[in-house]
């Protein structure tokens, strides 16, 4: 049999184009426009390039010029998972939800799949999301065939929920765009703990949407691992709006991935709401990390903390674009942004691009950035003490990465982030 | 034996060493007293290896073996201590891994077993309590937010549990009360053995109220210009290093 391998935007719209029919939602009106749009939208735009001033820093041909098939879902034998961290889990393998793999009854609150409740979540879907300003957010609505959809109602605390991504191994590239849709009604809590990792011989595209929206005083801690193999792609967008009273709590560890985009856009929309968000970033060899974050601070009385850590080894390349706008209502706003990175080779390069548009006048907001190797007299403060030059190395890299994840209140979402760092160094010095 | 023949060394091109002779026999503690300026803290330095500071003639041994061709961490394996002058803070660095981490390099380079939590907890517990200090200590960064005389302490204690043959203080006595001062002494005094020495670099001869040195040398302008007993340490502190300058 004949088949024309498209890559591209141009393969993705092919797919959609033979998929349309059997995607989630076909029967639903609201579902079948919200795909449309979102198709003619890529279709317009295409993948982003560089000219592009969003994506000035990073190149995304590696996955542009590829070809992605729908994924094929065989768990392989390999592919066994850890054991839960805490007692719930959702467990996704490319992008789709696996009852049989996870634990979510008795959660107190609602937790599913995307694909089953969506006849429920017209007007959610899509709330938050943007996908005629992010062709990224336009290929995942075109798409998407799955994801998590929690609930907590107001006032519950949520406890511990992990949301852990698998992809399969297969032997053509393929591709999956799980869309997320977590909300927290007044004063409800919860933590997620997300793990995204897949085979280091397969080639993949994970492309998740998250739409979060927390009401009055709700609290999410969002601690996010990515470490998708070495040949995977992992390119996600996360919405959050905030309202007033509440915390959105991002930490972001990026591990992993040939090439990884962290796109944050939250909304501080009601008063003395905050948002933190934080992570670092490990890289080695040819490995691309990009954090982009926006930051809204659309009412009065709002915090934000932003410290964005990255760790740089061979010819890897970091970028961290962080921007905050301070609307004119949003007296009394207490902004920080710092971006830290220790290039450890002289091949390693990383791009910083603060960028603050202030509208108010009552405002404190400071940023910066440092770019830097390890401190002489450190390293040699601790050989002086008989620690050999490698280890002594190795100590200072985790204290840098330490100071960011110390400021992770939530204990499992910390351990979890500890462990992830830990992990890398073992691989580090095999 | 610490021997040091025609040390020479430079800094940024600058020389600062000018040909030092000094020979501290196992067993005996000497002090060094000098100006400002006049290349104390480059002698130890030297010794302890620190990049950037050149060695460009002369020798260094301890007990027969050539310090200058080693790293920083074989010199301290081989037994050389180097209390800071100005202590290094490690922010992220648990004081507690540091110290175990320093202690079981030593221990391996002895060729002796690594000290697990407990057994490491057991030691560091010990040797605090000698010192008068807050186990507090041992939960915090390295030297982050300590005050200049709790540095100086942490400083004694790394050198009370890795037990070096050889131990140079750096001022160590600088900024520290009468009560602390006395402790870093007890410190000091505890490990003297047949086979231990010590290099006191100070300023003062209080300290050598409290450690009682067997010879007391007077660094000026890079060369040692001076050598006595104890009581040169009372002369220098009566009628300063202007007379010494004068004598040499
Ligand atoms: N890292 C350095 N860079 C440049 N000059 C230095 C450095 N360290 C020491 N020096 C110079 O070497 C000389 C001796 O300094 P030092 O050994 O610190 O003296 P001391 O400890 O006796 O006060 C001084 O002139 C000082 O300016
Ligand atoms: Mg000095």
């Amino acid at each position: 049999m004949n088949t024309v391998v498209h890559s591209g935007a141009e393969g993705f719209l092919h797919r959609f184009e033979g998929l349309r029919a059997r995607l989630p939602g076909q029967r639903l009106a609201w579902v079948q426009a919200l795909r449309e749009a979102a198709a003619a939208q890529f279709r317009a735009a295409g993948f982003p390039t560089r000219r592009v001033e969003a994506w000035k820093y990073t190149d995304l041909r590696p996955v542009s010029d590829a070809a992605f098939d729908e994924a094929l879902t065989i768990l392989g034998d390999g592919d066994t998972l850890p054991a839960p961290r805490g007692e719930r889990r959702a467990v996704f393998v490319d992008g789709r939800f696996r009852e049989e793999l996870s634990q979510i009854e008795g959660a107190g609150f609602a937790v599913g799949s995307l694909a089953e409740e969506l006849p429920r979540l017209e007007g959610r879907l899509g709330a938050l999301a943007r996908p005629a300003e992010e062709p990224l957010v336009a290929l995942n609505t075109m798409l998407f065939e799955d994801g998590l959809v929690v609930t907590v109602p107001a006032g519950v605390a949520g406890g511990v929920l992990e949301l852990r991504s698998l992809a399969s191994r297969s032997e053509r590239p393929s591709a999956f765009h799980p869309r997320h849709l977590i909300r927290l009604e007044a004063g409800a809590s919860l933590t997620i703990v997300e793990e995204a990792s897949g085979p280091e011989d397969t080639r993949y595209l994970h492309n998740p949407v998250f739409e979060i929206d927390l009401a009055e005083g709700a609290v999410l801690t969002h601690a996010r691992i990515q470490r998708e193999g070495v040949k995977g792609f992992q390119l996600g967008t996360v919405y959050a709006r905030i309202e007033s009273g509440a915390t959105y709590d991002n930490f972001t560890l990026n591990a992993g991935a040939r090439l990884v985009r962290n796109e944050i856009h939250a909304v501080l929309a009601g008063p003395k709401s905050a948002c933190h968000m934080n992570g670092a970033q490990l890289l080695r060899g040819g490995q691309h990390a990009d954090t982009t974050t926006v930051l809204d601070h659309a009412a009065p009385d709002c915090a934000s903390r932003q410290t964005y850590k990255t760790v740089l080894q061979g010819k890897s390349r970091g970028v961290f674009q962080g921007k905050i706008h301070v609307h004119q209502v949003a007296q009394r706003t207490d902004g920080y942004q710092m971006n830290q990175a220790l290039l450890l080779s002289p091949d390693a390069e990383i791009d910083s691009k603060p960028q603050l548009e202030i509208y108010a006048d009552d405002v404190k907001c400071s940023h910066g950035a440092t770019v830097g190797a390890l401190d002489a007299d450190q390293l040699f403060y601790l050989r002086a003490r008989g620690i050999p030059e490698a280890k002594a190395r190795s100590i200072l890299v985790e204290a840098f990465l330490q100071e960011a994840i110390e400021g992770v209140t939530d204990e499992t979402a910390r351990a979890a982030l500890e462990s992830a760092v830990a992990g890398w160094w073992e691989k580090e010095a095999a | 034996m610490l021997r040091i023949e025609g040390l020479t060394a430079e800094v940024d091109g600058k020389p600062i060493l000018k040909g030092i002779d000094l020979e501290v026999p196992a067993g005996e503690v000497h002090a060094i007293m000098g100006p400002n300026g006049s290349g104390k803290s480059t002698l130890s330095y030297v010794l302890a290896g620190r990049e950037g500071y050149e060695v460009t003639g002369g020798s260094a041994t301890l007990d027969g073996v050539d310090l200058l061709g080693m790293e920083p961490e074989e010199r301290a394996a081989a037994g050389v201590f180097l209390a800071f002058q100005y202590p290094v803070e490690l922010p992220g660095v648990g004081n507690a891994n540091f110290l175990r981490t320093a202690l079981n390099a030593i221990r391996r380079g002895k060729g002796e077993a690594e000290l697990d939590a407990m057994q490491f907890l057991k030691q560091a517990r010990a040797r605090l309590k000698e010192l008068q200090m807050s186990e507090d200590m041992l939960k915090r960064g390295v030297n982050v937010g300590f005050s200049g005389g709790e540095k100086k302490r942490n400083e004694v204690l790394q050198m009370a549990l890795l037990r070096p043959s050889l131990a140079i203080l750096d001022e160590t006595d600088s900024g520290l009360d009468i009560d602390a001062l006395k402790i870093v002494a007890d410190g000091v005094n505890a490990l003297r053995a047949p086979d231990f020495s010590a290099l006191v670099i100070t300023h003062y001869q209080r300290l050598l109220d409290y450690i009682v040195p067997d010879k007391v040398h007077v660094l000026m302008q890079g060369r040692i210009v001076q050598t006595g007993g104890p009581e040169l340490a009372k002369q220098l502190e009566a009628s300063g290093y202007a007379s010494v300058q004068a004598a040499a």
